[in-house]
């Protein structure tokens, strides 16, 4: 499967965040990992909903900060057709478990690797995100800590599209 | 309700001890920043060092997550284990116990913005206190994507 591509750069990120359009809209590169619970999560499953793929750690601080908000984005979204999923770029599930439950996190959280990694340009610095329209195509990349406000206008004009 | 009113209401909801512990952790003891510049080395100065033929070479040790290292490191690095973590910490201390006190290490993350690394500055304490006294870490300022790889540097891949 092709990897992810990126081009255009937007303006009005987060300072040290690197908000990146897909020019060409990639498909989103499937995978199938294990959620929290050792049952498989498909990515394409989600098609027809806006999905937000977070890629992140328990260990890493901007990663922490934007759980709490995702929390309220899914809840706020949620029968609007938003899907958050999370990615753990964790060694292993014990802390990710622990934290899920402290945060009480509503979304589903799979633990990724090196290959997942790979299919989406390479995660070698957290966090990064990408939001993906309902035809299962990724419409921007933020990387780093994101600008909240300007998530949800994105996930906004997302939603709108049918 | 604005969702902006309800973030700002948010960041007022108490957290639990165990987190807020954590936090504050990652907040005043594990900061990156808090790293003497003297013992820093930034990547050019690493690649320079990496590729001359004179000198000693260092020993390399990634001190973050395993899916990063195993996407990509820098060429004869060797993965320890996040150094946030005890059980990282212990495997530190295990790798260069028998090592002499002078033997030049170069500690290295980037899973994150250098000022929110949460490894890097506990496996320099913890050499440190082991009584190394070459040691360097490597300064990445954004992330080891943007700062080593995207500029052309050796990396390896796998395990």
């Amino acid at each position: 499967m092709a990897g992810v591509y990126f081009t255009t750069r937007h303006h009005g990120a987060r300072a040290g965040e690197t908000i990146t359009a897909i020019g060409d809209h990639s498909l989103a590169p499937d995978f199938s990992l294990p959620d929290l619970t050792g049952h498989k999560l498909d990515l394409s499953s989600y098609r027809g909903k806006v999905v937000l793929l977070d890629f992140w750690a328990t260990w890493c601080d901007p990663c922490r900060e934007e759980i709490s908000y995702f929390v309220e984005l899914q809840n706020m979204y949620r029968d609007q057709g938003l899907q958050i999923i999370g990615v753990s770029m964790d060694d292993g599930p014990e802390p990710v478990r622990e934290f899920y439950q402290h945060f009480k996190m509503n979304y589903p959280v799979v633990m990724g690797d090196a290959r997942t990694g790979v299919l989406y340009g390479g995660v070698l610095g957290l966090p990064i995100a990408f939001l993906i329209g309902r035809d299962g195509r990724i419409s921007s990349k933020h990387a780093g800590a994101m600008d909240i406000s300007s998530l949800d206008r994105e996930i906004k004009a997302q939603l709108q599209v049918q | 309700m604005s969702l902006s009113i309800k973030f700002r209401r948010m960041l007022l909801i108490p957290i639990s001890g165990t987190v807020a512990t954590a936090l504050a952790s990652l907040a005043f003891g594990y900061q990156a920043g808090l790293i003497p510049a003297s013992r820093l080395i930034n990547p050019d100065e690493m690649v320079k060092i990496l590729q001359s033929a004179k000198g000693e070479k260092p020993l390399m040790i990634q001190v973050g997550s395993h899916v990063l290292y195993t996407q990509a490191h820098i060429p004869g690095s060797e993965y320890i284990g996040p150094a946030s973590s005890e059980s990282g910490l212990q495997a530190l201390r295990k790798r260069v116990e028998s090592l002499p006190r002078n033997k030049f290490i170069v500690l290295y993350c980037g899973c994150c913005p250098w000022g929110h690394c949460p490894n890097v500055k506990p496996a320099d304490d913890a050499l440190r206190s082991l009584g190394f006294t070459n040691m360097k870490i490597l300064y990445i300022a954004g992330n080891f994507g943007v700062d080593w790889v995207d500029k052309g540097y050796p990396v390896s891949k796998g395990d």
